[in-house]
């Protein structure tokens, strides 16, 4: 009996409050709008969706991925793509690098080809921690081949765009990209093939004004800002506060430029059925 | 008066001086033409010197320059029997872009261009040459046209950009100078791009995609202007100057570039100098290119267009891991 009661003191002595400690910056994050702390392991049930007030957090193009298609249905095009300083721009190729370290990614998109439920399909994703996502050559040309290679193979296309615009430190280059993009979807278009439009937060700018406003069927995440020019050179030019709500998808599908708005736990069964309406085209 | 331009000033005193001497040799009637010659060949190597050797920042300046010819002007000089047409049907008629029926050398050809004013009121009524989305869908609808006559069209580009502002975004911005990009390229006619004045960022290219793309010798054109970009990156608008050499928006970058397909000289001290010289120049480029456009079928023109802008780009690949 002593010797049961010496043993169950020895048990109690724990050593998690060290692994605790390590796990706990990792364990929550605040959500921008709320500020509510939301813990990952709630918000990834919850898809990253704030708990309290629905906020749609960032996602990275993996976990993007990962929500939307099929387990290990992915294959991912033109992984060597990387850019080139042709303007010699002030610190653009230490800002690459040290984003492409940060982030483990090339450039900001990734593209290639999976199943949503079970249907193939072309899927581009903007990741926004590369450069605010802004469209230069690479982006340009990625999102291009992926287009060109869905009309070789006779597949829709889903793209999710979320960008701060046109890459500035590309210069005109980045510009042209809007030109070429745009004329890929007109091909899709004469190729009869279906555009899933997907415009998450932020999508702005130079991909505002190409590809992502071409879509056959345009889809917003809820509360995304989705502009041409931002809220805050709108407020410099006009000198006025802007209302509330301003370039929010809600805001835009009241002004008919949306099809729909669907929040993110219910995205992938939304695309899904739209894509079947279009099986066999 | 406009306010002129700082690096001008020189060239500007001794055309007064030069003037003002052919005035007074006229009156008093004495012969002062040794001296005259003397200061014209002065004025000559000065506006050579300074125009020869502008900076990409003070390229901006003329670009934007309040006296340099507009879109109206050189449809003035280049053409005859301008009738402007309103309207996109849709909302509204924007004054920042004009458009309409003209001939050229007695061919019908549709017109489209940026519009900025003269003077403030002007200005304020044109929006800065700073379109809406009822400018871009007014443009499509005149290349349409054009399209459904088999008319060639003519854009001309000259503003600061799209308009940001709250009725522009309501109604559509990004759309509608996204569906002029796309649209432009199915065009079945032949397209003809004169870049100049300011060719900024997104609001220009919706104006831009062409057969040929030509651009004037002082023009700019860029992804967004150097203050922007300057404001962006540095947080500082003050550092414009370096961000207009950073960002490489001039004739003679982009022509390296391959982004645009000629350079049209300007007259001796830039377009401002000699409008009617100026237009007879892009005359004679517009008719050039169209002759040798018009020897391609309608597909042979679409496929062309897309390959010019599908080639534009630059990267690395790694091919052997591919």
């Amino acid at each position: 009996m002593f010797k049961d009661f010496f043993r169950k003191t020895k048990y109690a002595i724990l050593d998690t409050p060290e692994n605790v400690e390590r796990k706990e910056p990792e364990a929550f994050t605040k959500c921008d709008e709320c500020g509510n702390t939301v813990y990952y392991k709630d918000s990834d049930k919850n898809f990253k969706v704030c708990t309290r007030c629905g906020y749609h957090m960032k996602l990275t193009a993996d976990e993007r991925l990962s929500i939307i298609l099929d387990e290990e249905s992915f294959l991912e095009y033109d992984t060597d793509l990387e850019t080139l300083d042709i303007l010699e721009f002030p610190q653009y190729q230490e800002k690459i690098k040290e984003t492409q370290e940060l982030t483990g990614l090339k450039e900001a998109v990734v593209t290639g080809e999976g199943k949503i439920e079970g249907i193939p399909s072309v899927i581009c994703v903007m990741d926004q921690r590369f450069i605010s996502a802004s469209m230069g050559s690479v982006v340009g040309e990625k999102i291009t081949r992926a287009i060109e290679k869905a009309i070789e193979k006779k597949l829709p296309v889903v793209i999710f765009s979320a960008s701060g615009g046109a890459r500035m430190q590309e210069g005109i280059l980045s510009l042209m990209q809007m030109a070429k993009t745009s004329a890929a979807v007109g091909r899709l278009n004469k190729a009869g093939l279906l555009y899933i439009s997907v415009l998450t937060n932020p999508t702005t700018g130079g991909v505002t004004a190409s590809f992502a406003s071409l879509g056959d069927i345009i889809i917003a995440e809820p509360g995304a800002l989705i502009c041409f020019a931002g809220p805050r050179v709108i407020e410099q030019t006009i000198r006025q506060n802007l209302p509330p709500g301003f370039q929010r998808a809600e805001f835009l599908l009241k002004h008919g430029l949306l099809d729909l708005i669907v929040v993110r736990k219910d995205l992938r069964q939304t695309i899904a059925k739209l894509l079947a309406f279009h099986k066999g085209v | 008066m406009t306010k002129k331009l700082e690096f001008d000033k020189p060239i500007n005193e001794l055309e007064d001086k030069v003037k003002e001497l052919q005035e007074f040799a006229q009156e008093k009637n004495i012969d002062l033409s040794d001296e005259i010659k003397v200061l014209e060949q002065r004025l000559h190597r000065f506006k050579k010197e300074t125009y020869e050797n502008l900076t990409p920042w003070q390229k901006s300046q003329v670009a934007r320059y309040l006296e340099r010819p507009t879109t109206l002007d050189y449809i003035k000089y280049i053409f005859t029997d301008f009738v402007e047409l309103h309207g996109d049907r849709l909302y509204g008629d924007d004054m920042a872009i004009v458009g309409g029926l003209a001939y050229l050398e007695g061919q019908p050809v549709t017109v489209v261009g940026h519009q900025k004013g003269k003077e403030v009121k002007e200005n304020v009524s044109r929006n800065f040459g700073m379109p809406h989305p009822e400018g871009y869908r007014k443009a499509l609808r005149l290349m349409r046209q054009a399209e459904k006559f088999n008319r060639p069209v003519i854009c001309f580009v000259d503003t600061p950009g799209a308009f940001p502002g709250i009725g522009a975004e309501e109604r559509g911005q990004g759309e509608a100078i996204a569906r002029n990009l796309m649209e432009l390229f199915c065009l079945k006619i032949p397209v003809i791009v004169v870049v100049c004045g300011e060719g900024g960022s997104g609001g220009a290219l919706a104006l831009a995609v062409g057969d040929r793309i030509c651009m004037l010798e002082h023009a700019i054109y860029s992804v967004i202007s150097p203050e922007g970009c300057a404001s962006i990156i540095w947080k500082d608008s003050n550092r414009a100057v370096e961000a207009a050499s950073a960002l490489k928006l001039t004739a003679q970058d982009l022509l390296n570039f391959g982004v645009i397909d000629e350079i049209i000289s300007e007259p001796l001290g830039g377009a401002h100098r000699d409008p009617e010289a100026m237009a007879c120049k892009i005359r004679d480029k517009i008719i050039k290119n169209l002759k040798q456009l018009k020897t391609m079928s309608q597909e042979e023109l679409v496929k062309f267009r897309h390959k010019k802008f599908r080639k534009i780009g630059m990267f690395t690949e790694d091919i052997a891991e591919n």
